[in-house]
């Protein structure tokens, strides 16, 4: 097996003495779809904050592309190909969706390439992700003037330009209707096929099954059930998770 | 060519007034110029940590003050060079000292922009009204060494006598309106290409959502304190010249509340997301207080701060840009085609996608 693009050994982490992390063990494969499902208050988003810098875990290490990323800041561990899109929508609301584009290719692109892009090279790859989530015709409106699931989208094109490896989404389907939330997973299934492994963290599981190869459940912030999502979702400890006991 | 029709129209607009000025034979014209001209630097200076990245500075004041008494300082250090330094060293110091105006604005910059970045570091963990606190903390610190700091006057304060005429232009106050004026087209220069620069693009993301812009690889600490350094630098070059414009330099004038509260007022009416807000605040509340003065009081002043403050916070949050922006941006183009509204636009940076 080749070697995993991320490798989260026994995380932990806490608020006071209450424990949000509890020895996660976790591996994600280059190009693998992972779903990350668990009731409300389960650590999800810890995890995904503990992951991408946004928060210090307390014990554990996070491995990324074979380097260790503990005590790198959120912005060094974007510069090395993790992105994240947050579960409520956090645009820059006073720059243009174009503009919202541009900030990672400005800040992140080198990272990758070596070398800063043009301004001809930026419009081009911000036309190109408008045009993938369908934003092109709003690339020079304001957030304010994007719908619910134009401002998710956003979100993810956003993340997308940062070129990453390993594209983290949390709840990007809160919220939305149906034909809407079949739209995001065509969009996520199409970044995908561009080579990009991507873990989603959703509640919607019709959503997380039809986009998940493999899925992960974590309860009180522990992982009790890892494996193909038919399998898992039949397990004795998630239905009792999820409906009681 | 956008960057060229900038320069050349600052430098045109300054030399006009200055020739009017020179024409009238008026001197008071250059006082009060010089101190509009402050106020733009100020102001400018104040909106690159305020404006761009929503770090409000109460501090400005200090410093201001930094800057003026890091030109009484090395102007007392030139006066008794022979009292500090053995004889050979204060020969050497002997032929560079006075230092000139320009070289006293830089030094002022360089302890300014030091402090700044200090500040910067011990503070930017803050955020909102804590760090506003924090820098409303520092400017007290800073006036108490003053205040102590008998070298420089301490609490009595230090006299400053300026030569009385410089070649060429003749009076001393043309000169140091002269100074300022290419100060002020400096600091302008510096807010307009930090905006359009990837640096202003850092700044209003960390201006709208910090999280959201470490998230898409925005160096959010570096960028803050190069916002305080340059910021803080700008105040100080803006207080350089001051000692020797007012002759005579006391704690409570440099650590003045007027120039804490302009520094923030000016860029709030004028609007602070393009470097055109602080220029047009520093211009109107500027030109107004010189004329309160005159004709009413100085003790008025501070009065009608306050109240364009309120009424703008009240009516137009956004400042005198933000409604020209919502105009601009209603009408930036007629079937895609440029019009005067959308060049103004571009040329201001005051549209999404202009810059």
């Amino acid at each position: 097996m080749a070697e995993p693009l991320l490798h989260i050994d026994n995380l932990g982490k806490r608020f006071g003495g209450f424990v949000a992390l509890d020895g996660i063990n976790l591996s994600v494969q280059p190009g693998e779809r992972v779903g990350l499902i668990g009731p409300n208050g389960s650590g999800k988003s810890t995890l995904v904050n503990c992951m991408c810098g946004t928060l210090n875990n307390e014990t554990g290490t996070v491995r990324f592309d074979g380097q260790i990323v503990d005590g790198l800041a959120a912005n060094q561990r974007t510069h090395r190909g993790m992105a994240r899109s947050f579960q409520l929508p956090r645009p820059f609301h006073t720059l243009s969706v174009a503009e919202n584009l541009r900030v990672p290719l400005l800040y992140t692109a080198h990272s990758r390439s070596g070398r800063h892009l043009s301004h001809d090279e930026i419009e081009s790859r911000c036309h190109e992700l408008a045009g993938l989530v369908g934003l092109a015709a709003k690339a020079n409106k304001l957030p304010r003037d994007l719908t619910q699931v134009e401002m998710r989208k956003l979100e993810l094109a956003r993340a997308m330009a940062a070129d990453p490896k390993l594209l983290i989404a949390d709840e990007a389907m809160a919220g939305l209707s149906q034909s809407e939330v079949t739209d995001i997973v065509d969009l996520l299934i199409k970044l995908n096929e561009r080579g990009v492994t991507i873990i989603l963290i959703e509640h919607i599981m019709k959503a997380v099954m039809s986009f998940s190869q493999r899925l992960v459940v974590l309860v009180s912030g522990k992982k009790i059930a890892d494996g193909a999502p038919n399998e898992v979702v039949n397990t004795r400890e998630v239905i009792g998770a999820y409906l009681g006991e | 060519m956008r960057a060229f029709l900038f320069y050349l129209v600052s430098i045109l607009v300054g030399g006009l007034f200055f020739i009017f000025a020179r024409w009238l034979g008026n001197d008071y014209l250059f006082f009060a110029g010089y101190t509009v001209l402050q106020f733009i630097v100020l102001a400018t200076a104040w909106n690159i940590l305020g404006g761009y990245c929503g770090y409000v500075n109460f501090g400005s004041a200090a410093f201001f003050a930094l800057g003026a008494y890091s030109s009484v300082a090395f102007h007392k250090l030139g006066a008794n060079i022979d009292r500090y330094f053995p004889e050979q060293l204060a020969g050497l110091a002997k032929a560079i000292l006075p230092l000139n105006i320009p070289t006293l604005i830089i030094l002022g910059g360089i302890v300014s922009g030091l402090v700044g970045l200090g500040t910067g570091y011990l503070t930017l963990r803050l955020r909102g009204a804590f760090f506003a606190i924090a820098t409303l903390a520092l400017a007290v610190v800073l006036q108490t060494l003053i205040v102590n700091w008998d070298f420089v006057g301490g609490s009595r304060g230090a006299y400053i006598i300026r030569p009385g005429e410089v070649p060429i232009l003749g009076s001393y106050i043309q000169y140091l309106f002269l100074v300022m004026l290419v100060l002020s087209v400096v600091a302008l220069a510096t807010a307009r290409i930090i905006e359009q620069s990837r640096l202003g693009y850092g700044f209003a993301t960390i201006r709208d959502d910090e999280v959201a812009a470490e998230a898409c690889g925005v160096p959010t600490l570096r960028l803050k304190l190069i916002a305080t350094t340059i910021s803080g630098a700008l105040m100080g070059m803006a207080g350089a010249p001051f000692p020797y414009y007012i002759g005579y330099l006391e704690p409570s004038s440099a650590f003045g509340l007027a120039y804490a509260v302009n520094s923030i007022a000016m860029p709030m009416i004028g609007g602070t997301t393009s470097w055109v807000g602080p220029l047009v605040g520093a211009l109107l509340l500027g030109t107004l207080q010189q004329v309160a003065t005159v004709t009413i009081s100085s003790a008025v002043n501070l009065l009608i701060v306050g109240l364009l403050l309120v009424g703008f916070v009240i009516v137009a949050p956004k400042g005198i840009i933000g409604l020209v922006q919502d105009f601009m941006r209603e009408r930036t183009s007629d079937k895609g085609q440029p019009t005067w509204r959308s060049r103004l636009a571009i040329f201001a940076n005051m549209r999404p996608g202009a810059r």
